[in-house]
């Protein structure tokens, strides 16, 4: 245990929590934005496993990263936009449907692997960019500043969507349709439109987190994601719908995971006791579940599709 | 008289829509099968005779039924009360965790007792399963498809602890194999064989349970207490009825019979032991996610739930013939089953939409689900 507590491993493991909380980040902030308008997206987990095999497929034949990130986001953009065709015009019930469509993305993305790629072949990862000055303030600097870009590009997502949502006619769009459609209506928002453009963003983000996953840990496989979708919407409920109270969420997990992870390799905790270790983030989501559904109220409107009166 | 006849044609005309989404689906299957290099047509013949084509088929395809069945009448009832079940798989985990366990506790017991108390404990696991998020949601205002995930989440690993650890078959770790695995648990447990080899009680008990849940929804106070909370919370609340004990049985019933699927997967397995890949569809096959389209498919209706398990267990069963005829990765069916999910829930609301046409009083007791809410409860 003590060996836990040098601080050369403490500082390698909450710069690996940092790292690890990029994809729950992303993805959660995506689905704030659509639960925000009143769309509870279950199907993360599914576009996030078709993002990070299309993102890995695009980097293993061509070998560009950027590629990979943009096919994931593509991927993310086609899945938002049946979510919001399954959700918004079909008006599916929501909590059934994202099931579904986790499934579909578990099976497609484990039928194209086996039959595009077959054996695990590695693709290259990201590079860190260290960013010049404030990488070199002690400690901090090591923790958040030498780390990959798409890891910057997601926390700064958080001011940006806090920006959105809260200072621009598209944020107040969206609480509006979220809170109440019927108001938001007949004061001339088009509700449909506003909540295909949110689940859509949803999906872009979802499908970025994926590819990102996958290219930052240079592999896929099977269930790559291994519940991180279902996480990250849990973490919306965790945050409040906010994406400060988001971001903290994910990184709490981040650090949690990379904990759980650096205590299993110093062999702290025996093989046995990792499944229960496993555990930890769902029983933490549960407790804090708990805790935010006393002090915070969701969007009024969530999960109710809308159909206008007479 | 007149009017449930009305209602059993209403309910099969329903039973259309489902039907047709579910075709659907497969239409974008067989296209998936051209993208592969499969012949769709030879895939899908070979699916047919796989699930309906034989008597081994029609016996294989009632025990896949089973589970659906099972957890199809749990999440009706849960639909019932307004809430939504998505912690199928958890409790079926649960079930089958109690039920080995007590297996495993009192190995010897006469099978008139123990066969009974290894139900009764599968019961029991998927009850405290499903409990805890009714508790949650009724007490403490947690949205129940959160929670259900989690648990879950959090089953998957007590199962996973357990198999490779307290429960684990003694022989695995003399020959330092380590499978993951109970050891062939005791005989007096197995569920009686009755007809062939394969066929055992387990579709009869489904059946039965479906039965007793009508009864239960449609013949006594606490089923009416239990729809009447699923139609308007506010309404019932005002008529003086606990609304939040009533959420918390919902949960607690719908649970129950997942974890009877549970104990009904172990103890009428072939291997007659509980064994784990890791996953949770490696255990239950997806049935706590099935049996909730299973339930959507017989229009919320336990009853009606009986041939709607038969014609989703058969689409399962056909579709492990379709991936053997024409040898594509069974991952296409995990992406299939996604697929007949969204279609048939997509087309979930079309049906309501069409019931909601003339008049609502005519619509009794047969079909069609509250209109779901999220009201937050007070």
């Amino acid at each position: 245990m003590s060996e836990f507590f040098t601080s050369a491993v403490l500082i390698a493991t909450v710069a690996s929590g940092v790292r690890l909380a990029m994809p729950l980040l992303l993805a959660s902030l995506g689905e704030t934005f659509g639960q925000r308008s009143g769309v509870l997206n279950l199907g993360v987990e599914g576009i996030m496993l078709l993002g990070a095999f299309f993102g890995y497929y695009a980097v293993l034949e061509t070998g560009s990263i950027l590629l990979g990130l943009l096919v994931g986001i593509a991927v993310g953009i086609v899945m938002g936009l049946a979510t919001a065709l399954i959700s918004v015009t079909f008006r599916a019930e929501q909590g059934i449907s994202g099931i579904g469509v986790y499934l579909f993305g578990l099976g497609m993305s484990d039928l194209l692997f086996q039959r595009l790629v077959g054996t695990p072949q590695p693709i290259p990862r990201f590079d860190t960019v260290a960013i010049p000055v404030l990488s070199n303030i002690p400690v901090v600097g090591e923790l958040f500043f030498d780390q990959s870009l798409i890891v910057y590009a997601a926390f700064l997502m958080v001011p940006v969507g806090t920006i959105v949502i809260n200072r621009t006619t598209f944020g107040l769009n969206i609480r509006a349709v979220g809170e109440n459609p019927e108001a938001a209506d007949s004061l001339g928002v088009h509700v449909g439109r506003t909540r295909y453009a949110t689940v859509t963003l949803g999906g872009l983000l979802a499908g970025l987190a994926g590819a990102g996953l996958a290219i930052q840990l240079g592999i896929f496989q099977q269930n790559l994601t291994a519940g991180q979708g279902f996480i990250a919407i849990a973490l919306v409920y965790f945050g409040a719908w906010r994406p400060i109270g988001v971001m903290l969420g994910s990184l709490l997990y981040g650090l949690v995971a990379a904990t759980v992870l650096q205590l299993k390799t110093l062999g702290v905790i025996p093989l046995i006791g990792s499944d229960l270790a496993s555990m930890a983030p769902a029983v933490i989501t549960i407790l804090a579940l708990v805790v935010v559904a006393r002090r915070f109220r969701q969007p009024a409107a969530l999960t109710k599709p809308y159909v206008r009166e007479g | 008289m007149s009017s449930s006849r009305g209602a059993g044609r209403a309910a099969t005309r329903r039973l259309v829509v489902p039907l047709l989404a579910a075709l659907a689906a497969l239409a974008i299957g067989a296209v998936m099968l051209i993208a592969l290099g499969a012949d769709p047509v030879e895939g899908y013949r070979a699916m047919i005779r796989g699930a309906f084509g034989s008597g081994n088929a029609l016996v294989e395809t009632a025990l896949k039924a089973t589970p659906l069945l099972l957890v199809g009448v749990g999440i009706t009832i849960a639909f019932r009360a307004n809430v939504i079940n998505i912690g199928g798989e958890g409790q079926m985990i649960m079930g089958a965790i109690f039920a080995a366990g007590w297996a495993l506790a009192a190995p010897e017991l006469p099978a008139a007792i123990h066969l009974p108390t290894v139900l009764i404990a599968g019961l029991l696991g998927g009850a405290v399963w499903g409990a805890i998020p009714g508790a949650l949601k009724a007490y403490f205002a947690v949205n129940e498809i959160l929670s259900t995930i989690m648990l879950n989440i959090v089953a998957v690993q007590i199962m996973n602890f357990l198999l490779r650890g307290p429960f684990i078959d003694p022989g695995e770790i003399e020959r330092g194999t380590r499978i993951p695995q109970t050891a062939r648990l005791a005989e007096t447990a197995d569920l009686p064989i009755l007809l062939g080899d394969r066929l055992h009680a387990g579709p009869v008990i489904a059946v039965l349970a479906a039965v007793a849940a009508y009864v239960l929804l449609w013949r006594t106070g606490l089923g009416f207490r239990l729809r009447a909370v699923g139609l308007s919370r506010d309404a019932a609340k005002y008529a003086g009825m606990p609304v939040k004990r009533s959420i918390l049985l919902a949960l607690t019933f719908s649970g129950a019979l997942a974890g009877l699927a549970g104990a009904v997967l172990v103890f009428g397995s072939e291997s007659h032991r509980f064994v784990t890949d890791g996953s949770a569809t490696g255990f239950t096959g997806s049935a706590g996610f099935n049996g909730i389209v299973t339930a959507l498919f017989g229009g919320l209706h336990p009853l009606w739930t009986i041939p709607s398990s038969f014609l989703f267990g058969g689409l399962l069963v056909g579709a492990n013939a379709l991936q053997r005829a024409v040898q594509v990765p069974s991952a296409l069916i995990i992406a299939l089953n996604g697929l007949v999910v969204i279609f048939v829930v997509s087309s979930d609301r079309l049906r309501t939409a069409v019931r909601r046409g003339p008049t609502p009083l005519d619509d009794d007791d047969s079909v069609g689900a509250p209109a779901l809410e999220e009201e937050a409860v007070p």
